[in-house]
């Protein structure tokens, strides 16, 4: 896992984890790539980060992985990263296409729902929640139940 | 005293507090109006670690965050 200050350098980071892997035997290397896209007249996205509960979420994953013989890897953004630029990349190696297949989708998915990371649109240098586009993340609301008891 | 932190765009300082179980720190935390909405959707962690128990029992020292929705990549 790494965190990077800004925007990300896809190539030098795809490349290195490439190297990494490429003499190891395995059949499959997937990666995916979030670029921040233009919309809403954003001018950046911008990212907080609650480090030490992503490390656990991520080591988590690695070792889901490695029971189907497989590695994940994540490089994301802390602060501002502009309209197209890139925030997020996840990758999955795996000795077969199927496995990489569906644990890209996967770990994805699972990282947009609970990985501790906060996302803020930037409009007019201000930054600003994106509520609307937040997910509240598994077991959320557990001090408010209480109210229903 | 345990130490509670909230994350994110919570944008509240860490308070210290003296209480010694979640239901306890809900029983607090709930007289802050500003937290109403943030708490219906944050998770728990205790010590780093996301918690589902209501019921749990907190210790001297232990480190409580509040995590709002999440949105990631």
């Amino acid at each position: 896992m790494e965190l990077y200050k800004g925007a990300l350098n896809v190539e030098s980071i795809v490349a290195k984890w490439y190297k990494e892997i490429s003499t190891l035997n395995y059949g499959a290397f997937i990666t995916f790539v979030g670029t921040v896209r233009s919309e809403d007249n954003i001018e950046a996205l911008s990212f907080d980060i609650y480090e030490p509960i992503l490390k656990r979420w991520f080591d988590s994953w690695q070792d889901r992985a490695k029971k189907e013989g497989a590695i994940v890897k994540m490089a994301h953004s802390i602060g501002d990263v502009k309209v197209h630029e890139s925030s997020y990349i996840a990758a999955v190696i795996s000795p077969k296409r199927k496995t990489a297949l569906k644990l890209i989708n996967e770990f994805v998915e699972d990282f947009k729902a609970n990985a501790p990371i906060w996302k803020y649109d930037v409009i007019n240098g201000q930054r600003v929640y994106a509520k609307n586009r937040s997910t509240p993340m598994d077991g959320a609301g557990l001090l408010s139940e209480v109210e229903n008891d | 005293m345990v130490i509670v932190e909230f994350l994110g765009p919570i944008n509240k300082e860490p308070i210290e507090l003296d209480v010694k179980s979640l239901k306890e720190l809900a029983d607090v935390l709930k007289q802050d109006e500003s937290l109403k909405d943030w708490l219906k959707n944050s998770a728990i962690a205790v010590n780093d670690e996301i918690v589902n128990d209501i019921d749990l029992k907190l210790n001297d020292g232990d480190k409580i965050s509040i995590l709002p929705p999440v949105c990631g990549g």
